[in-house]
């Protein structure tokens, strides 16, 4: 009764906000759920685009956090008044996808710009991920991410450790966290934010190991786990066991572990390269590194995937919107906008030219470690285990998967079983949502 | 003088209440009767395909292991936070009717908390007790005492528990201290005089006088404890660890607006509501005899 009070009400709010936007210049939508100094971008940007030119008007609106957004987006779909634009994040990706229909493909609606809309100028990673498996591009990709490992510099000189060469595999890492650990350096050595997205999605394709069945979901919707053997059991146990100490110390489902980096508590994170703001902001004597990989892993390090979200566009609006809309992402694309959101927030610049010319720029010199997120995700060319994970329940296997994980490092059961249970539960899970 | 009022006019009765009446329609009948629509379909998120599948919705709620998790997580977390927030809310009542200089003073700063929003109260608690960041966690943990909420979920769900009590202490004091004032103070005096001593006089006489303030605020504690902690949960834990926290109506939230199964969610919502009307009925028919009303 509550949440249904709560979708009339968000209805309510925006039929109150869409009433005044009967003007000559066309008004674009755009709904998004970037806060804090990312927030101050989107309103840039739109005011930078608003201002370029006259006939359209992108109206930025901020919708909470990414589920609320989505949840907003989609409650606004149903009541016929969805906004132009939307920000889904990456594991919204596989929802939006299955509401054919409900969205306009983005190359679709770049051609409808007048402009041609080449896949070429665009980071394969990105394109891949936001693609349907013909290729055709669906979102346009905003901000995007890659985990990464970060160290406390000052942390591993107290312990002895090498400053200038994080530890590259896992076993590496283990010990480096033992021994800072044992040295009494910091009270916890290792700990990570979003176990899922990067302890078994982005494992699976750096360790090149398979996700699920159907190419991960991207060749199709009906698929079955593939988390419960090899090295998936190895590294879920290792920090099981690692976890009994206080060695490895678990923070949060989402990217609250940060914190216990940024406060010195930890000495060594993994972690989105979109947390590099905030860890930039700390002073924090920090430093950067790959993320970690299984040298027993054949072709590990193969790449990883990105995270952070894109930019759907909504079906059912005017011809002219969409021109609008048509005309705001390639104001987005210019390199030099591109430059700037990259070096400003430690998201990846998502075309070919903008990587570039930051390069040519001599950022990443002056910047070390900056450019790892993007050479983690360019360096090979994907596999099949390697272009991303699709699901079109992904937000809700995630939560399955980090309740075991919970109750495993709270010691209720083996990183075997909580696997187990997590691929029994997330496939009955997927094969609700396919309507099996 | 006529007990009732009554008015001449026949129409401006009706017109007095119509503000009422269309808010209660409107969010509460209208979206009410969505959710028992809804509960008997199957739908996908944004409602391109949807098909009848009668009862098939309740069916798989209720023979979800989840579901009985929740439920048993529900009535742990209600009857706790009613229990706490009324017994603690009792004791500062009868202290506060007890000092006679600065008395609106205590009473203020103990009906304080109440204008706090439930997420922001989550928010104060999981600031003091968050083991990344909070200062009473770090303080436990260096005693040598194990807390971690984020992993045991006994002690995430004493958490939300102490939470969701602290934010009702100061209504339900308002509340009891209302009671007390309304309790004649000859019969205390006349008590004390035949030599009851202040524990026997509490039992005995205050007490049961304030039976209807206590039953009235049992019923208005498990309908807090049922819906309006939200908030609370969904700051401090998010249902987790594992779904050790996880009630009734998060997990109506987490199934519907995370997850996207509206079907489910909406049978959830429909079995919620005859629950709450099963409950109120019960502490009306039952309770309610049993009440002093002096």
């Amino acid at each position: 009764m509550k949440t249904q009070g709560f979708a009339a009400g968000l209805a309510a709010t925006f039929t109150v906000l869409s009433t005044s936007a009967a003007f000559a210049v066309t008004e674009i939508q755009w709904w998004h759920a970037m806060t804090g100094a990312n927030n101050e971008v989107v309103e840039t940007l739109s005011k930078e685009f608003n201002e370029s030119q006259s006939d359209y008007k992108v109206v930025p609106v901020f919708k909470g956090t990414y589920p609320e957004t989505l949840n907003a987006g989609i409650a606004a779909f149903r009541a016929n008044q969805s906004p132009h634009i939307i920000q889904v994040f990456d594991v919204g990706t596989g929802v939006m996808m299955a509401a054919e229909g409900a969205v306009k493909p983005v190359a679709e609606v770049l051609s409808m710009g007048g402009g041609e809309f080449n896949k070429d100028e665009y980071l394969p990673g990105i394109v891949a991920y936001y693609s349907k498996p013909d290729g055709t591009m669906l979102s346009f990709p905003y901000n995007s991410s890659s985990p990464i490992l970060y160290y406390n510099k000052d942390i591993f000189e107290k312990a002895g450790l090498d400053t200038e060469n994080p530890p590259k595999t896992w076993p590496e890492v283990f010990e480096a966290a033992k021994k800072i650990k044992e040295s009494g350096a910091a009270s916890c050595g290792l700990t990570s934010t979003w176990l899922t997205w990067i302890g078994l999605e982005n494992f699976a394709a750096w360790n090149n190991l398979q996700y699920g069945t159907q190419e991960n979901g991207l060749a199709g919707t009906d698929v079955e786990l593939k988390i419960n053997e090899g090295l998936f059991v190895t590294h879920f146990q290792n920090l099981a066991d690692l976890a009994k100490d206080d060695t490895f110390r678990y923070g949060g489902r989402t990217s609250e572990a940060k914190q216990l980096f940024l406060s010195g508590e930890c000495a060594i994170l993994t972690e989105s390269s979109g947390g590099l703001g905030d860890v930039l902001k700390s002073g924090l004597n920090y430093g950067l590194g790959q993320l970690p990989y299984y040298p027993e892993a054949e072709g590990a390090p193969q790449n990883t995937i990105p995270g952070g979200a894109s930019l759907w566009v909504f079906g059912g609006h005017e011809d002219a919107e969409y021109e609008g809309v048509a005309a705001f992402f390639n104001f987005l694309s210019q390199t030099e906008i591109q430059e700037r959101l990259h070096q400003v927030s430690g998201y990846l610049p998502v075309t070919l030219a903008a990587y570039e010319a930051t390069k040519a720029s001599g950022f990443y010199d002056e910047n070390p470690g900056r450019e790892i997120p993007i050479t983690q995700m360019m360096g090979k060319a994907p596999t099949e285990n390697s272009r991303g994970v699709r699901l079109v329940n992904l937000p809700q296997v995630r939560d399955i998967e980090n309740e075991e994980f919970e109750k495993m490092l709270a010691g209720e059961q083996t990183a075997q079983q909580a696997l187990d249970n997590a691929v029994e539960r997330g496939n009955a899970a997927i094969q609700q949502a396919i309507g099996n | 003088m006529s007990p009732r009022v009554t008015f001449p006019n026949k129409i401006l009765p009706y017109l007095l209440i119509a503000p009422q009446l269309v808010i209660v329609g409107i969010f509460f009948y209208w979206p009410a009767s969505q959710a028992l629509y809804q509960s008997v379909l199957r739908e996908d998120p944004f409602g391109l395909r949807s098909t009848f599948v009668g009862l098939a919705n309740f069916r798989r709620v209720l023979a979800e292991p989840n579901y009985i998790n929740a439920l048993q997580n529900t009535a742990v977390f209600s009857i706790a936070v009613a229990f706490v927030a009324m017994s603690i809310a009792l004791l500062l009542a009868v202290m506060a009717d007890k000092i006679i200089r600065g008395r609106g003073i205590y009473r203020t700063m103990l009906i304080w908390p109440y204008a706090i929003a439930p997420a922001i109260a989550g928010m104060v608690w999981l600031f003091m007790f968050n083991p990344a960041m909070g200062t009473f966690a770090y303080m436990l943990r260096s005693s040598g005492y194990q807390w971690d909420p984020l992993l045991r979920g006994d002690q995430a769900m004493v958490l939300v528990i102490a939470a969701a009590a602290w934010k009702q202490i100061s209504y339900n004091f308002l509340f009891f201290v209302a009671g007390l004032q309304a309790i004649p103070k000859t019969l205390i005096e006349a008590a004390a005089i035949d030599g009851a001593g202040e524990t026997k006089r509490f039992w005995t006489i205050i007490f049961p006088l304030l039976a209807p303030t206590t039953f009235f605020l049992l019923v208005i504690n498990t309908t807090y404890a049922f819906f309006d902690t939200f908030g609370i949960i969904h700051a401090v834990t998010g249902g987790g660890p594992g779904k050790a926290t996880e009630t009734l109506v998060y997990k109506v939230y987490n199934d519907g607006f995370v997850n996207l199964i509206l079907g489910d969610s909406a049978a959830q919502s429909v079995i919620l509501m005859v629950i709450v009307i099963a409950l109120t009925a019960i502490q009306f028919r039952y309770v309610e005899k049993k009440v002093h009303y002096g």
